[in-house]
């Protein structure tokens, strides 16, 4: 049976009307039109989908909304404050780590993610904690630089 | 071989999935076109049969205002407030395309880059086009766009010089004004149009700046509106949103070729919001959201009848045993000389088959689309490479006009020629029409794995001879069912036979990034390097010693400078070489392997691909599309296939078919040979040729073994190695 649900999307309150069961990925996209978290394989293999839950990447394709009670939750149009854009994905423009892009949000949101763990990763630690994101057009290596960057950025921004 | 005859070998008849060209040509009509236009000024380029082979009958170029030929293949506007506006049916899908051409346009408009824009696909207000495929957006229109900018400016100058009753040849372009040094006067180019309605056809001939003098073309440019795109803002298809939109979903049959003999749809139809559509075969439903759709199509009771079909097992065998046609007239024979007589006396003689397997596109994007009717009017937005294609399926499949029929392309996820047809679409309209609301159809990642199109699988056989000093007199290459382009070789052999064998696919296919020329290229080169390993000669060397062409010569002597051939080897590394000429561009790729013999893992080391494709347009795209084929080429030449069994895929998702991830990826290197004396050509194709037969090549430096199979693994774990 549907329900209503509060869930909060970047800083906003949002009340959904949907099964318990429904995902974060579809209830985003089709409910509060936030269609920059993509869908690519409905199986938390390619990481189209990934959101920031609590500061973590999660794939939003394979998570349930009643499981999201108080959490917060930050989707790519969530990321910039403002005029300015988050350091990773200025680090992606700086880059040109992008062909048909699709893969973007997602790339940008596991990048967020794994530099709030591990703010200093190397090329290793990078490619490991990437891993689970698909790139067909083949830019994985100004990815990698991308957030090699970003990283190098949030390192002057501590100093 | 001459270099007329490589042009000429650019044939691609393989187009499985290509439909006849629309029969009907229609245009804007005048009167729509000047309100949609408005005051400025408008250059049309007439397309001509060179130009993109659009259309037979040439429109000519006709400079008469009121005499607009029929055939347009590209077209800009420059209106007041000094915007441009440039119409092209070419789509983006990913090879930027509308940075380089933008780069074409404000090049020889003398603009700023960012003031361009290009309305991309859109049925309704651009020029036919046949599609974005084959690399012919660079060679043809860049081309095109360049010369309708060159014209636009040189009637700007024309403007200013009646206004100042000067001479057009003292007056110049820059910046966006055009400029009386002498009489130190300037105009901007919307002052210059002001109220003014100009059109124009583009001139018979118009010198274009050669690539030598560029300044923002031959530049690195980041792509025009990539803001959008890591902000999320871009819609891809799989996002458009109207208002009333229902979400679409489809039944799919349990097998290829399965035909339906009873369905019970009553449950789906007790849900509340819920339509449902038979049509023939066809099952499906539209729901308020996409999670009641997929739950209606589950409440379906549908049986099928489905039919007995072979496995990947079988495939090579199958492939041989059902060829249907011996080939297709001209483009899949070529003999010269005769290679019977050679092989009768030859010195060194070799015969090799090798075996290639379905392999899937998996664009991010599944296939989408989302379709309007208002009134016998049908509008979709969906992802393809053909919009004028989808459009000529859409009024087919529904018995209409081509002309109430409108196809817009957003910037999609990704094609890499998987997105030829327009499967989503008609399936959003047929929806659409029944629910009388705006339909979205997104493909699940499975169904895109199944009910796609895949790159053909093939076998190829070829018997080669050489003689003692390294020439080789003699080639006969058979492909079955992978297809033609790039099946001729560029090699300078007096003796050849060449021949394409049409089989009856068990699966669906169609275009992939560089059709069959990757197959046909991998079992060249591989066949190459064993003539060089039984003659005893560097492959590098003895590649050189069989070109005549330069520019094939220059990129494997030039790509094995940079990568250093030469260089002492140490223990358990090994180097690999394969190349080509595809699309008009010129490549090499160099891989070195590592071998770690107690556990049998080879690590690929470094791939560097030496390529020429004429003048370069945008350098930084163009390093993206090398290296990105070559990843993309890491898959299929290594673990990509599709396994199948009696009308099913059995591996359609990603947890099952391995794409090239992050740690796949060994660094790569781009080596740009910068033709400036040479026209641009496409970039998007050639460089994935190379590089399973430099893997393969390599592979074989260290363990002796000769990989005759894409993909590779296989084979290689089998005899207790790793590849990675």
């Amino acid at each position: 049976m549907a329900t209503t649900l509060s869930l909060r999307v970047n800083g906003k309150g949002y009340e959904v009307r949907a099964e318990p069961d429904a995902l974060l990925l579809w209830v985003l996209r089709e409910q509060l039109d936030l269609t920059g978290t993509k869908y690519g394989c409905g199986e938390g293999q390619c990481g189209a989908c990934t959101v920031l839950i609590d500061g973590r990447a999660h794939r939003s394709c394979m998570t349930p909304i009643a499981t999201l009670a108080g959490k917060a939750i930050v989707t790519i149009e969530g990321l910039a404050t403002e005029e300015r854009l988050h350091p990773v994905q200025q680090a992606f423009l700086d880059e040109g780590a992008m062909q048909c892009a699709y893969c973007t949000p997602g790339m940008i949101m596991s990048a967020v993610s794994l530099l709030n763990n591990k703010p200093n990763p190397s090329e290793a630690e990078i490619v490991q904690g990437m891993q689970g994101n698909i790139c067909r057009c083949g830019t994985h290596p100004r990815i990698v630089a991308a957030i090699r960057k970003a990283s190098a950025t949030g390192k002057e921004a501590r100093r | 071989m001459t270099r007329k005859g490589l042009q000429k070998a650019d044939v691609e008849p393989e187009r499985y999935e290509l439909h006849a060209p629309p029969t009907i040509l229609f245009e804007t009509n005048r009167r729509d076109f000047f309100k949609f236009v408005g005051t400025g000024i408008f250059v049309a380029c007439a397309a001509t049969k060179a130009g993109a082979g659009l259309q037979e009958s040439g429109g000519g170029r006709r400079s008469r205002e009121d005499d607009l030929p029929k055939e347009i293949d590209a077209w800009l506007h420059l209106d007041e407030s000094g915007e441009i506006t440039v119409f092209t049916g070419k789509v983006e899908v990913g090879q930027n395309i509308r940075t380089s051409l933008s780069q074409a346009v404000a090049e020889e408009l003398e603009v700023p880059l960012g003031s361009v824009r290009l309305v991309m696909g859109d049925t309704q207000l651009v020029p036919f086009d046949m599609g974005t495929f084959g690399s012919r957006t660079t060679p043809v229109m860049n081309l095109q766009l360049r010369r309708v900018s060159a014209a636009a400016r040189d009637a700007l100058i024309e403007i200013a010089a009646k206004e100042w009753k000067a001479d057009p040849a003292k007056l110049k372009a820059t910046d966006g004004k055009v400029v009386d040094t002498a009489a130190k006067k300037s105009a901007t180019y919307s002052e210059l149009v002001k109220g003014r309605q100009i059109t124009q056809l583009l001139p018979a001939e118009d010198p274009l700046i050669p690539p030598g003098a560029w300044k923002v073309a031959g530049q690195p440019a980041a792509k025009v509106d990539a803001r959008d795109f890591v902000t999320g803002k871009h819609r891809y298809p799989a996002d458009q949103r109207l208002p009333e939109m229902m979400y679409g979903k489809v039944l799919r049959p349990p097998a290829f070729r399965a035909t339906l003999t009873s369905v019970d749809t009553s449950e789906a139809e007790k849900m509340a919001g819920v339509v449902v559509v038979r049509d023939g075969d066809f099952v499906g439903v539209a729901a308020a959201n996409s999670a009641l759709a997929a739950r209606a199509v589950a409440a379906i009771k549908a049986e099928w009848k489905s039919e007995a079909q072979p496995s990947d097992k079988e495939l090579f065998e199958y492939l041989k045993k059902h060829v249907s046609a011996e080939g297709r007239g001209d483009n899949s024979r070529y003999v010269t000389g005769n290679v019977e007589q050679v092989f009768l006396t030859a010195e060194h003689k070799l015969q090799s088959a090798y075996n290639i397997n379905y392999i899937a596109h998996a664009p991010l994007e599944p296939r989408a689309a989302v379709a309007q009717w208002k009134g016998d009017q049908v509008t979709v937005w969906t992802g393809t490479q053909r919009p004028f294609g989808v459009r000529g399926e859409l009024a087919a499949a529904f018995h209409m006009p081509e002309d109430q029929v409108r196809v817009l392309m957003p910037d999609t996820g990704s094609a890499y020629g998987g997105k030829h047809t327009g499967d989503a679409a008609l399936e959003a309209a047929r929806l659409a029409r029944a629910a009388k609301k705006p339909v979205k159809v997104l493909w699940t990642r499975e169904e895109e794995f199944t009910w796609a199109y895949f790159r053909p699988a093939g076998v190829i056989e070829i018997t080669s001879a050489a003689n003692a000093d390294g020439k080789v007199t003699a080639w006969e290459f058979h492909n079955y069912n992978s297809g033609t382009a790039g099946f001729r070789t560029y090699y300078d052999i007096a003796n050849q036979k060449i021949e394409f064998h049409e089989v009856e696919s068990p699966l669906r296919q169609g275009s992939y990034r560089g059709l069959a020329a990757t197959a046909n290229h991998f079992a060249r080169e591989a066949h190459m390097d064993e003539i060089a390993t039984s003659l005893k000669m560097d492959p590098v060397e003895f590649r050189i010693k069989n070109l005549k062409e330069e520019r094939l010569r220059a990129v494997f002597a030039e790509g094995a400078k940079q990568f250093g051939w030469d260089k002492p080897r140490a223990a358990n590394h090994g180097y690999g070489v394969g190349g080509g000429y595809e699309k008009l561009g010129y490549v090499a790729t160099f891989v070195e392997v590592l071998l770690r013999p107690p556990t049998g893992d080879i690590k690929i080391q470094r791939v560097l691909t030496a390529f020429d494709c004429g003048a370069i347009v945008n350098p930084d795209g163009l390093r993206n599309q090398i290296i990105g084929a070559n990843i993309m080429g890491l898959g299929g030449a290594i673990f990509e296939a599709i396994e199948f069994d009696n009308g099913k895929i059995v591996n359609a998702g990603f947890s099952k078919y391995r794409v090239p991830r992050f740690r796949d990826v060994p660094p790569l290197e781009a080596y740009l040979i910068n033709r400036k004396d040479e026209p641009p050509v496409g970039a998007g194709e050639a460089p994935i040729v190379g590089l399973a037969p430099a893997i393969a090549n390599a592979v074989f430096a260290v363990t002796g073994i000769r990989l005759r199979t894409l993909p590779m693994a296989p084979l290689l774990v089998s005899r207790g190695y790793q590849l990675a």
